[in-house]
């Protein structure tokens, strides 16, 4: 068992843990994730790290309550234990050597993009943000993220916080202004990813994404999370989690993504059915 | 009084039934039937089926033993060279290695040595039975990597020998291809369990849910006073066939197909988790003993029709011809002679699998015929799941995070055949690691094999 030694509710339905984890902190690096299963007969299901110390041994994972696994998970409370949690996984994200970086993040993807700009941060580089949420509850880790960067943006879908729009708006807006990047890193839901992708192509922007799809060993066994990169077949738990965003097949990777979407659905209901 | 040249059967669940079930297909011999097939046995003065055995099995010592009756010394003779008979009288491919140079094959069958070998698993682990071993700790601390056959077999032989054993196991569970790979119906997970069980009471520490390699390196390992480090991590990737539409939803990797399915309990969903899609025409792509089990277990997961796909004829299949048969008579549909060149696709999901008919040319570097395709044969498979069983390539992860490490082009681990020594002080490796897929008796016998040679590295040492 793997004891959460703290739990915090960081926005409606998203949840940050706090977990004892030594042979996964000693390792852990920005950009590489766990996987975890809940309890026994549970799915096992990837969740990148979003922070991690490595003399006292833990690490802490940021999720949202989406499938049934998620919402299984947010019921357990301090104190308690996971079943299984394993780690670090997947390469670290390649950061050394830039000099400005803009980072990228939507929703619950702020939380691996995070140690990112940690990282960047503390080696000196020159780090813009922009950061879009739902509306001004969702957003998360906005305090963390405000010391530790040169300009933060903030974008709300629904305008009641920060700027109404999108992060690619945003995004748009900077690089029109002339701003020069030598790196864009983009986290957040698929589509979100693709678009900013798309614009930082016509700007000649290298563009670095993080992909999460559905995974069953994340060592590099069943291949479940392949994800097509410049007409070739990559595997996310070995070769990334990290992709050059230019390069991906973003409308494979939703359709894969939906692969078992109804078998989640009719899961979920089952349990709120018995009282979940 | 004239041999019998026929084996005794072994009785198996009728097929119409075991085709909807999980439940192992071979039912085994009972006592009287076990007796009268070591009866069989010649008891050869130069016991060819030994030198057949990758473990080296005493098999006339034992067989002798079941003739008298007295099954516990048979477990006894057995469990000196192989520590999990259980498993091997299941899975083994007998009629290559024991079975094959039995004298009894040249007029008619051979011994079923691997069906007495499970009889007696099975008899001595209902009654409890187990082997007494007095371990005497040595103090020293060897770390196996991967808790497949290979780093059982490993474990338990150094544990035996007195050796402080920790197995890192990167899964939940361990047992490797035993619990993932390797269905129920063939070999029921709880006797795995009750082999593991044995080899946590000679001492033997697992500790899951840790990935040398990522969590913890090799050198690391050396560096905490690990004297030797065995790497038994098995097969990695799963190949793909590069054809197109091999992305489409419901186009499964064997691997990924089997693990949900066996570690993960997808047959039982909702009440386990994990979900698998129930194809209703399945497409199984391989001729080995892994297409077999995934063409099997598509079937048991309520499949209508369920196909195996393969380039060349039957006789060239590289799967057992017990699972070939056993395959048939549950009904798979066996396309020999045929390859599939596309998974055609329709919103997103597997519509059909566009395939050529081939024909046997002349042999390839492997010695079997090359399939050439035959122009014009293409044709479309009306399939809504295909699963692609063409094999594996190794896991990069500790040969990537290992400096000194050798390792072949294609990724294997390089050794010494004898030795299982890797170009690293002090680090082993067996199995599919070295050899790519192979079978569960042969990363035995490697674990076996390095076992022995740091046996004698280390007690040359203080």
């Amino acid at each position: 068992m793997y004891r959460i030694l703290r739990k915090e509710k960081l926005a409606p339905g998203i949840w940050l843990m706090k977990v004892m984890a030594p042979f996964v902190a000693r390792r852990a690096m920005p950009g590489q994730f766990i996987i975890l299963r809940v309890k026994e007969g549970g799915e096992r299901i990837p969740l990148t790290i979003a922070d991690y110390d490595r003399q006292e041994g833990w690490v802490t994972i940021i999720f949202q309550e989406v499938g049934l696994t998620t919402r299984l998970l947010a019921k357990l409370n301090e104190g308690d234990g996971i079943l299984d949690f394993v780690g670090p996984l997947g390469r670290a994200s390649e950061l050394d050597g830039l000099k400005r970086v803009l980072c990228i993040g939507g929703g619950v993807g702020v939380a691996p993009l995070y140690p990112q700009v940690k990282y960047l941060w503390e080696k000196g580089t020159s780090v813009d943000v922009i950061v879009g949420a739902r509306s001004k509850e969702y957003l998360i880790l906005e305090k963390e993220i405000r010391g530790i960067c040169n300009n933060l943006y903030i974008t709300t879908d629904d305008g009641s916080y920060g700027r109404k729009g999108f992060v690619s708006d945003v995004l748009k807006e900077l690089l029109d202004q002339g701003n020069v990047y030598d790196r864009v890193i983009a986290i957040g839901p698929l589509i979100m990813m693709k678009v900013v992708s798309e614009i930082t192509k016509q700007y000649n922007v290298p563009t670095v994404v993080s992909m999460n799809p559905i995974m069953v060993d994340g060592t590099g066994m069943c291949g479940g999370c392949r994800v097509t990169v410049g007409g070739e077949v990559r595997y996310a738990c070995v070769d990334g989690p990290d992709f050059d965003g230019h390069l991906v097949d973003f409308d494979e990777a939703m359709r894969r993504q939906r692969m078992y979407r109804e078998e989640e659905q009719h899961i979920c209901k089952l349990m709120e059915k018995e009282g979940l | 009084m004239a041999v019998n040249l026929n084996r005794v059967p072994m009785r198996e669940q009728d097929p119409e039934v075991r085709r909807r079930n999980f439940d192992e297909v071979a039912l085994g011999y009972t006592l009287e039937e076990a007796v009268q097939e070591a009866k069989r046995c010649l008891q050869c003065k130069k016991p060819m089926c030994v030198e057949g055995c990758p473990v080296n099995v005493r098999i006339p010592q034992f067989i002798a033993a079941i003739v008298e009756g007295n099954i516990e010394e048979a477990f006894r003779i057995i469990r000196q060279t192989n520590n999990l008979p259980a498993i091997c009288g299941r899975v083994c491919p007998q009629e290559t290695q024991c079975e094959q140079r039995c004298v009894l094959g040249r007029r008619g069958q051979p011994v079923a040595i691997g069906r007495l070998e499970r009889f007696v698993a099975d008899y001595c682990m209902e009654k409890g039975i187990e082997d007494e071993v007095e371990v005497k700790p040595n103090g020293k601390k060897v770390a196996i990597v991967g808790a497949g056959p290979a780093g059982l077999t490993a474990a338990a032989d150094l544990a035996k020998l007195g050796y402080d054993v920790t197995i890192f196991e990167a899964f939940h569970e361990p047992g490797g291809v035993l619990i993932y790979g390797i269905p129920e119906f063939r070999l029921p997970k709880s006797l795995v369990k009750r082999e593991i069980e044995g080899l946590k009471k000679l001492g033997v520490k697992i500790l899951t849910n840790v990935i040398v390699g990522k969590s913890i390196t090799i050198d690391e390992l050396l560096e905490e006073g690990y004297k030797a480090v065995f790497i038994g991590s098995g097969a990695g990737l799963p190949k793909f066939m590069g054809i197109p539409g091999e992305n489409l939803n419901g186009v499964y990797s064997a691997n990924e197909f089997l693990t949900r399915i066996n570690l993960m309990k997808a047959y039982d969903f909702p009440n386990s988790h994990t979900p698998i899609k129930r194809g209703k025409k399945v497409a199984v792509v391989g001729g080995g003993n892994v297409a077999m089990d995934a063409a099997r277990s598509a079937l048991r997961l309520g499949a209508d029709e369920v196909h195996i796909v393969y380039r060349r004829s039957e006789a060239e299949m590289p799967a057992r011809l017990e699972e070939i048969h056993h395959a048939k008579e549950e009904g798979i549909i066996f396309d020999v002679l045929t390859n599939p060149i596309e998974v055609l696709g329709e919103d997103g999901w597997v519509k059909g699998l566009k395939c050529i008919r081939m024909k046997l040319g002349e042999p390839d570097e492997s010695g079997r015929r090359r399939p050439i395709p035959i122009e014009g044969s293409e044709f479309v498979m009306d399939v809504d799941t295909v699963i692609i069983a063409i094999g594996t390539s190794p896991n990069p992860l500790i040969a990537s995070t290992t400096p000194g490490l050798a390792v072949q082009k294609w990724g294997g681990i390089i050794v010494d055949e004898e030795t299982c020594a890797t170009s690293k002080d002090r680090v082993y490796a067996g199995g599919d690691a070295v050899t790519g897929a192979a079978t569960v008796i042969l990363a035995m016998g490697a674990g076996k094999r390095a076992a022995k040679a740091i046996h004698e590295r280390l007690s040359k040492e203080e």
